[in-house]
């Protein structure tokens, strides 16, 4: 049993019709509801629960509130690798993109760990591409290694796994493994993902499967916004986070809200999630579910950021560099995307301080294996 | 009203705070001192004894203040163990909350782990005080391996719900031999109040204060409302009625 057998079930069409369709009588039943469904979900992602934007916005304020309190925690991404054998044609470190491919040695890591220790952080994020010739499990050992005693909460966001080599990881004090189905569209998923391990649409949705079975702590999932309609992609992507939450107790969930936009011409315009969609989404997440902690990037902008913890963001990144070696090298052409919110992670830390939340740098501790 | 004594040490105030989901550590220390706590708990997680940024602990250095930390985020009993060791080299004291539950939604704590850690525990010399569910029979094993209070949640905890599981809070209250201090779910002034009443010893609020508008006044507002409920309780509440009563009573032939 995976989610496979459920994903089996539903047809994409079926459930992009079922929201389009939702009333704002659908709407409303779901902002009174006092346990919302995932069929109230679907009501307020829909089209019809527009108009409802700032009651959903208080609502969810409020509601985070109560779980998280008034605190955004903080993370740095450090990026270890951009060899990719992938293709994916939205993705800057792509195998056909021809840019300098770089994997972080021992001593460069160390070098990134001092950088990004000293801006603050104590949550890291361990980001790669996909080469399984040289950045395999050994490689994240080492790495985990060489981090562990400097971070108290350590993440990955790197290629899909198998169990057992989760399982190794969470031995040597891996936190959580973030993996993104980008999109849960089986047909567009292979034009998107054309080459490589990543182009088998189903070992990526298992995935989220292996690392529940293997016992680490927290999973991250998400869409790739933009790539398909993101009110059917995000359905899906909370049909999956119900489904792994009622499978795998124990486990704590992220999601997150990376999106395409329009201007980087690679998805149609007319797919792409704009601002006001993006909180109605971030708002529906956390009226369906108050405990799962949404997560948010550097690829938004300050403004954006800066009003969006009020909104239900948990968790943030800032002063990211998305290069290998980005902190401690001042070369930047290996990006995997362009940052859009530039500011250190000191200056977005005084900013959530002014705004009367507090930062949280530090919310684990490596006793709890 | 009767001082609190648990363990060896007396309060004199029957409210205890927790520490999270405050706006700043600043706030949260206007908080403690409006309320007159005593005894505030403190996540070992959150704590960073290299580093200074979060500094939670700078706010914390008042005489009247006992830190009791916590195990939050232990998953069983080895994890809390572990982690009270620390935090008794770390902070310097031999108190401790022991939160283990493994179902990170709704932190319910886990029964069977919690009695096998406070035993352990005890055995080391910690003062135990463990988050528990409502269940009467759990609180007097735990007596029986040495626990020095327990902690019964009121309704699930950050839901502000008030106290849910009354009826059996009563039968903690009742057959206890050592102090029960109800935690979680107290969502109002009115709720404390409640809890004391009905014979609590002490009550430990968080959310309810941090996320209030104003937690200063939120905070004088849970002092003065354990206060009234205490000295209720200890003026033991007149009964109330269901009936009214007859004018002439059934033994009255008897007289």
């Amino acid at each position: 049993m995976s989610f496979t057998n459920i994903f089996d079930t539903q047809k994409w069409d079926e459930t992009k019709n079922a929201i389009y369709n939702k009333t704002s009588a659908d709407v409303e039943k779901a902002l009174l509801a006092r346990r919302r469904t995932l069929a109230d979900f679907k009501a307020l992602i829909s089209p019809a629960a527009a108009p409802y934007l700032e009651e959903m916005a208080q609502l969810s304020s409020q509601i985070t509130q109560k779980r998280f309190g008034k605190t955004v925690q903080l993370f740095a991404p450090m990026y270890l690798s951009n060899e990719c054998q992938n293709i994916c044609t939205y993705c800057g470190f792509s195998f056909n993109n021809r840019i300098k491919r770089k994997t972080l040695t021992e001593s460069e890591i160390l070098q990134e760990v001092k950088e990004v220790k000293w801006q603050g952080f104590d949550h890291i994020l361990l980001v790669t591409g996909e080469a399984n010739h040289t950045v395999h499990v050994d490689y994240f050992i080492k790495a985990i290694q060489i981090i562990k005693p400097h971070f108290s909460n350590i993440s990955i966001e790197v290629q899909p796994l198998e169990e057992e080599d989760y399982g190794k990881l969470k031995q040597e004090g891996l936190h959580s493994v973030l993996v993104y189905q980008e999109t849960y569209h089986q047909e567009k998923y292979k034009d998107y993902h054309p080459k490589g391990k990543k182009s088998n649409f189903k070992y990526r949705l298992e995935t989220p499967d292996r690392i529940g079975k293997a016992g680490l702590h927290k999973i991250g999932l998400g869409v790739l916004l933009g790539l398909e309609d993101w009110r059917t992609d995000s359905f899906f992507c909370a049909m999956h986070l119900h489904y792994l939450e009622q499978t795998y107790w124990q486990t704590k969930f992220s999601l997150s809200f990376p999106r395409i936009r329009p201007a980087e011409g690679v998805v149609p315009a007319e797919q792409s999630i704009n601002d006001k969609e993006l909180v109605q989404l971030i708002c529906a997440y956390r009226l369906w579910n108050e405990e799962v902690e949404l997560s948010m990037s550097t690829r938004e902008s300050e403004s954006f950021r800066d009003n969006i913890f009020k909104l239900g963001i948990t968790t943030m990144s800032a002063g990211s560099k998305t290069n290998p070696g980005g902190y401690s090298v001042k070369e930047e052409s290996l990006e995997q995307f362009e940052i859009s919110d530039e500011r250190t992670a000191k200056q977005v830390a005084e900013i959530i301080s002014s705004k009367n939340y507090e930062p949280v740098w530090k919310d684990w501790d490596r006793t709890f294996q | 009203m009767d001082k609190l004594t648990i363990a060896d040490r007396e309060f004199q105030s029957r409210l205890f705070l927790g520490t999270g989901k405050f706006g700043s550590s600043a706030i949260m220390e206007e908080v403690v001192l409006a309320s007159c706590s005593e005894l505030v708990t403190v996540a070992l997680k959150r704590v960073d004894f290299e580093m200074d940024t979060d500094n939670l602990l700078k706010h914390l250095q008042h005489p009247q203040i006992n830190l009791l930390p916590n195990t939050s985020g232990a998953r069983n009993a080895k994890e809390a163990i572990f982690a009270a060791q620390l935090a008794r080299e770390a902070l310097e004291t031999d108190w401790l909350k022991l939160e283990i539950h493994p179902d990170p939604k709704y932190l319910m704590p886990d029964a069977i782990e919690t009695l096998k850690a406070t035993e352990e525990l005890a055995k080391l010399g910690f003062k135990v005080m463990p988050y528990i569910h409502a269940d009467p029979v759990l609180c007097k094993r735990l007596e029986d391996v040495g626990t020095v209070a327990v902690m019964p949640l009121g309704s699930p905890i950050g839901s502000n719900k008030g106290l849910r599981t009354i009826d059996f809070l009563e039968i903690i209250i009742e057959q206890s031999k050592v102090p029960v201090i109800i935690d979680a779910g107290i969502g109002s002034p009115s709720d404390a109040t409640k809890a004391m009443e009905i014979g609590a010893d002490a009550v430990l609020v968080n959310t309810a204060i941090a996320v209030s508008e104003n937690p200063v006044m939120m905070a004088k507002a849970f002092k003065m409302a354990v206060k009234a409920g205490r000295i209720a309780f200890e003026a033991r509440l007149a009964k109330v009625n269901g009936a009214a009563t007859p004018s002439s009573p059934l033994t009255a032939f008897l007289d």
